[in-house]
């Protein structure tokens, strides 16, 4: 039975259509998911299909019906009552998508007051029982707990939970795992998987191919607002037919980096280094190596310790107790993890990397040149020095971060996290630009991440993080292919 | 908890102690003789009768003197007495605290209303434009010039209500219109501005998506989103409504603590300044106290975590 | 009484740019003001001092624009005169709350944990109070007169800058920029220089048109209360309190004042509002 049907759905605001012709169907007890980048039109198609288009957008379709109901003209009136009983959503990060000054207890019988007639004990009693159906553990205690009590893999639960309680035919997961450590998501996506078998249909929206494997049935990929391929997950994914999904896939699998055995001399060696914030530890009795020409990955979830760690490499932060030893002269630079913090937002790009030089001490007349030099160097044509940073996209952004790095003339370069924010399809080609940067420069980098397809691209070597704790070290190669730790192989089987 | 009211009423004795200071300090870093500008410039007296009033007044004696001597009676709950007026200054002050309470109560009353009427029923773009639009107009206003206004209009003009006095309860509705709607329009504001910010949320998002409508997304969620950010501005209101106060009664003859305040001013009563200043920083400290514990009550993210999180 | 909010980083409404024809509104009444109050004699009918018994309290005409006071002597013309006062006090308050408030901000923003603490408490306590009341506790400490009142008009703006100064100037110490120039080796003092103090300049300036408003409503309130300018001098405070006795038969000398003191906050409040959603705008 089709719990979802679109034919031809568009979407146009101020003129520009931004979905143009997206048909599909979802069965009950299928899971139909997403894919694109960002800017494909996944979350407005998401939106449209609720009712919840922004006031400016135009919405039409041939065709749109939600478990028989027919939503193409259906007045405000009308989609309040589908909302949460036959339709339902799921969003990110539950901590901005549940009322932080609500319990959740009342956030998820929220569905339960608008639709039925339940008495207000009923429904209390209701909600309990939808966080046990969601796994939450101790549902009594916790229903009666704020959003901000509870741990994000928690929260996210009680999220689906109340998107499920009016029992709603279709589920709209709009990257509902994306804000989530891997471990976790792994759980998360297990519960939504269950939530299919059961029988809801649930579209799957999300950029995270790994993810869609893990919970999807079926696919499609949009780009620019049109379905370019569609299709079985296996299908899709292992053999897709267009050259856009093809390049999408191959941008979210990285290329493997070629092996380069030795180890080479210690540029930096940390012995018993720890660091601790208001009495919170960040960092405990870390003791690691840098390696001349070579590149660290450091690897965490959130709170590992892996920033702290990659700042005092840098110098910014200073270790409680042990020793950052350097062997000789270095200079070292970094690259952080938000660019756009990192610039200031009123100087052109042109007038930081002038900043860099002449901080470096490189005299007034040389800098124009230098400045027109690494910009090509990173591959930024020449006009986009002129410009704020607010005026480039992120992939451009963080060239010039890397650029004025360079500007110092460093040959150790730590980064911080800086692809996690950019397209698949972006991300690829920064990560060639670092490679060709180590070629070219005799880098040593240190790259922190917690996505481990890119560390396995980059990276020689590699540190695995947890609570502030090095748990495995060595060379990229062995300790993917042969973890040690039960925190390694958690962390390797949930980017398989 | 124990510990946390301690906290509190340390820094309310702080608070208090510290106006008390600067008021004993700034009147004594003054230019000028007291007594002198006390009596005016016209006033023909010998130094003799000056040097007499001045230590029945205890001011010849050493500063520190005066100092522990005034705290001592502060504590006691004595106010010292009035230069002008020979009384008692807690008598001076109570005897028209009344009045001005009647005032501020009821103003207050009228502009919590007016502005939770604009905040649930202004909608639309259009109405909420209209209501910032008045809003901005009304606080750009004089309090004085729109009590004159409401007077010409409605007590000269329309003779509906009584143009001065303090007999029938009618003439309260005017002044308390009044001081009400620049405190109601700040309200309005900021409660607005809270439940738009509230709206804009993506968990307002997610409320939309279980079927509510704007009525439930309103009274269930994003007012008491507003409420909060309202609640922040609790002793600025309260002073708005004490400094207008002064004003209002200045303009409809009323009487109250802005007549004794504006007399104590002219005629240089410094007791009677010290003891208003005195009360202003007890009602701010109060109010301040109520807000504080009133605060966790409406966001709970600001209450001690006792279990711990998972 | 100024209830205008206290302009402060935070609890303030964002209430962004006007339309176009609001603006320029604002912009033409502003002008008009600045107008009155440098050229006085060029805008002004009648001499603003002079009485004319005869013509006492007559209704507004061609003669006389706003009509005449008690003494007959015409409003417009005083409305005129008075310009200069009434919102030079805002403007010379306003200017010189900013360049305290800002070197005392600034200072506690880099000073040391422990004194910061102390100047913010401080503010913070004068930040709960309305601008009129505590200019109205600074007069009653003084005395009235015009100099003690433009006193506590400044003494009473300095709060809200020096609160924006030092938050601005914490905050973008701390910044990731800042901290990047730093790593990159630029010296402490130039980062500071080049990175932090424009943008706090720049936050000040655009608070200040807001805040003008504020020490008009402020100085305006003392006035009216006879605490300031005493007569026969052209203060629109003063005109309204004069106008007040006689608001039974002669509307007029209180209504106009007052009108030219709402609209010059107005209009200065939309263009501050105006400058801030542009700067915010670009910062973004």
């Amino acid at each position: 039975m089709t719990a979802l049907h679109v034919q031809n759905l568009s979407v146009e605001i101020g003129g520009t259509s931004l979905v143009d012709g997206v048909s599909f169907d979802v069965a009950r007890g299928e899971c139909l998911a997403i894919v694109g980048e960002s800017g494909a039109g996944k979350s407005l198609t998401a939106a449209a299909l609720l009712g919840l288009a922004p006031p400016a957008a135009h919405v039409t379709a041939d065709e749109m019906s939600v478990d028989g109901a027919d939503t193409r003209r259906l007045t405000d009136g009308g989609w309040r009552e589908l909302r949460g009983s036959r339709i339902g959503l799921v969003s990110q990060d539950a901590l901005s998508s549940l009322d932080p000054l609500r319990r959740i207890g009342a956030e998820i019988a929220e569905p339960l007051a608008i639709h039925t007639r339940l008495s207000r004990p009923a429904r209390r009693a209701r909600a309990v029982e939808l966080l046990e159906s969601v796994s939450m553990p101790d549902a009594e205690r916790r229903s009666g707990q704020y959003p901000h009590e509870l741990s994000g893999g928690l929260r996210q639960r009680a999220l689906i939970a109340s998107a499920l309680a009016g029992e709603p035919a279709v589920l709209i997961a709009d990257e509902p795992t994306t804000a989530l450590d891997a471990t976790v998501q792994v759980r998360v996506l297990a519960l939504l998987r269950s939530i299919v078998d059961a029988g809801t249909a649930v579209v799957f929206i999300s950029h995270d191919f790994a993810a869609v494997r893990r919970v999807a049935d079926r696919v499609l990929v949009m780009r620019d607002g049109r379905v370019i391929e569609h299709g079985p997950v296996s299908d899709v994914l292992g053999a897709p037919q267009e050259e856009y999904t093809r390049e999408l896939i191959a941008a979210s699998e990285h290329r493997p980096r070629e092996e380069r055995p030795g180890l080479g001399t210690a540029v930096l060696t940390g012995v018993g280094v720890s660091k601790a914030f208001a009495g919170a530890p960040a960092v405990v009795e870390a003791s690691f190596a840098v390696r001349q020409g070579r590149t660290l990955g450091v690897v965490g979830e959130s709170g590992s310790g892996k920033t702290t760690l990659a700042r005092m490499i840098v110098g910014v932060e200073r270790p409680d107790t042990g020793d950052v030893r350097w062997t000789g002269e270095h200079r070292v630079q970094l690259v952080h993890q938000n660019p756009r913090g990192a610039f200031d937002a009123r100087w052109t790009i042109e007038r930081s990397l002038r900043e860099a030089l002449e901080a470096g001490g490189v005299p007034r007349a040389a800098r124009a040149a230098l400045v027109a030099d690494l910009m090509a160097e990173v591959d930024l044509a020449p006009e986009l020095a002129k410009r704020r940073p607010a005026q480039l996209s992120g992939g451009q952004r963080q060239r010039a971060a890397i650029a004025r790095a360079l500007a110092a003339d460093p040959d150790v370069l730590v980064l911080d996290e800086p692809v996690s924010a950019l397209d698949p399809s972006v991300r690829e080609k920064v990560l060639q630009l670092l490679r060709r940067l180590q070629r070219e420069r005799g880098l040593t980098m240190v790259f922190v991440s917690h996505d481990l397809g890119v560390v396995a691209a980059v990276c020689d070597d590699v540190l695995v993080m947890q609570d502030g704790v090095i748990v495995e070290q060595g060379a990229v190669t062995e300790v993917f292919a042969d973890p040690q730790h039960p925190f390694t192989q958690e962390l390797l089987a949930a980017s398989a | 908890m124990l510990v946390r009211i301690a906290g509190i009423a340390a820094s309310v004795i702080v608070v208090l102690w510290g106006a008390a200071t600067l008021a004993f300090l700034a009147f004594r870093v003054i230019p000028g003789d007291p007594v002198s500008v006390m009596l005016g410039p016209q006033a023909q007296v010998s130094d003799a009768v000056k040097d007499g009033i001045r230590s029945e007044l205890g001011l010849d004696r050493p500063p520190l003197e005066q100092y522990l001597s005034y705290l001592g009676q502060l504590l006691q709950g004595n106010l010292g007495e009035s230069y002008q007026l020979r009384m008692p200054v807690t008598d001076v002050i109570g005897r028209q605290l009344g009045s001005t309470l009647q005032l501020t109560a009821l103003a207050l009353l009228i502009a919590v209303v007016l502005a939770l009427a604009v905040a649930l029923f202004a909608r639309g773009r259009v109405s909420r434009g209209i209501a910032a639009g008045v809003e901005l107009v009304v606080l750009s206003s004089p309090v004085f010039w729109i009590g004159i206004l409401l007077l010409s209009v409605f007590a000269f003009g329309l003779g509906w209500f009584p143009v001065s006095g303090t007999r029938n309860p009618a003439t309260i509705v005017l002044p308390a219109v009044t001081l009400a709607l620049p405190v109601g329009a700040l309200l309005g504001q900021v409660l607005r501005d809270g439940i738009e910010t509230a709206e804009r949320q993506p968990w307002a998002t997610t409320v939309r998506a279980r079927g509510a409508g704007q009525v439930r997304l309103t009274s269930h969620h994003t007012l008491r989103h507003g409420a909060a950010g309202a609640l922040t501005l609790a002793a600025y209101l309260v002073g708005s409504l004490l400094g207008g106060a002064v004003l209002v009664e200045t303009v409809f003859a009323r009487p109250g603590i802005g007549r004794v305040t504006l007399a104590a001013i002219t005629d240089r009563d410094l007791p009677v300044i010290t003891g208003i200043i005195l009360f202003s920083a007890l009602a701010f400290v109060i109010v301040n106290l109520v807000v504080e514990m009133f605060y966790p009550l409406l966001d709970p993210r600001l209450r001690r975590v006792r279990q711990g999180r998972a | 009484m100024s209830t205008s909010v206290r302009p402060d980083a935070g609890s303030a409404p964002r209430i962004g740019r006007a339309r176009p024809i609001v603006l320029w509104a604002a912009l033409i009444v502003l002008a008009v003001v600045a107008a009155m109050a440098l050229f006085p004699s060029l805008l002004a009918t009648h001499d603003p001092l002079r009485t004319d018994v005869r013509a006492a309290l007559e209704a507004p005409s061609a003669a006389h624009l706003f009509g005449t006071d008690q003494s007959g002597r015409d409003v417009y013309s005083r409305v005129v005169h008075g310009a200069g006062r009434s919102v030079g006090i805002g403007l010379l308050a306003t200017g010189l709350a900013l360049v305290v408030g800002l070197i005392l901000g600034a200072l506690s923003g880099i000073a040391p944990r422990a004194v910061d603490a102390t100047v913010m408490r401080i503010t913070d306590v004068l930040l709960a109070f309305p601008e009129f009341l505590v200019a109205l506790v600074v007069v009653a400490v003084l005395g009235p007169g015009p100099t003690n009142v433009a006193i506590a008009v400044t003494i009473a703006a300095v709060p809200v800058y020096v609160r924006l100064a030092r938050v601005q100037t914490r905050s973008l110490a701390l910044a990731e920029h800042v901290e990047a120039a730093r790593i990159l080796g630029v010296s402490r003092a130039r980062a500071f220089i080049r990175h932090v103090v424009p943008g706090v300049l720049g936050s000040l300036s655009v608070l200040a048109t807001i805040g003008i408003g504020s020490s008009i409503l402020a100085a305006a309130g003392l006035s009216f209360l006879g605490l300031g300018p005493i007569e026969p001098s052209p203060e629109w405070g003063l005109m309204l309190s004069g106008g007040r006795n006689v608001l039974g038969t002669a509307w007029w000398i209180a209504v106009f004042p007052g009108l030219a003191i709402t609209l010059t906050v107005v209009s200065a409040t939309i263009v501050g509002r105006t400058l801030r959603a542009r700067a915010e705008g670009r910062a973004s």
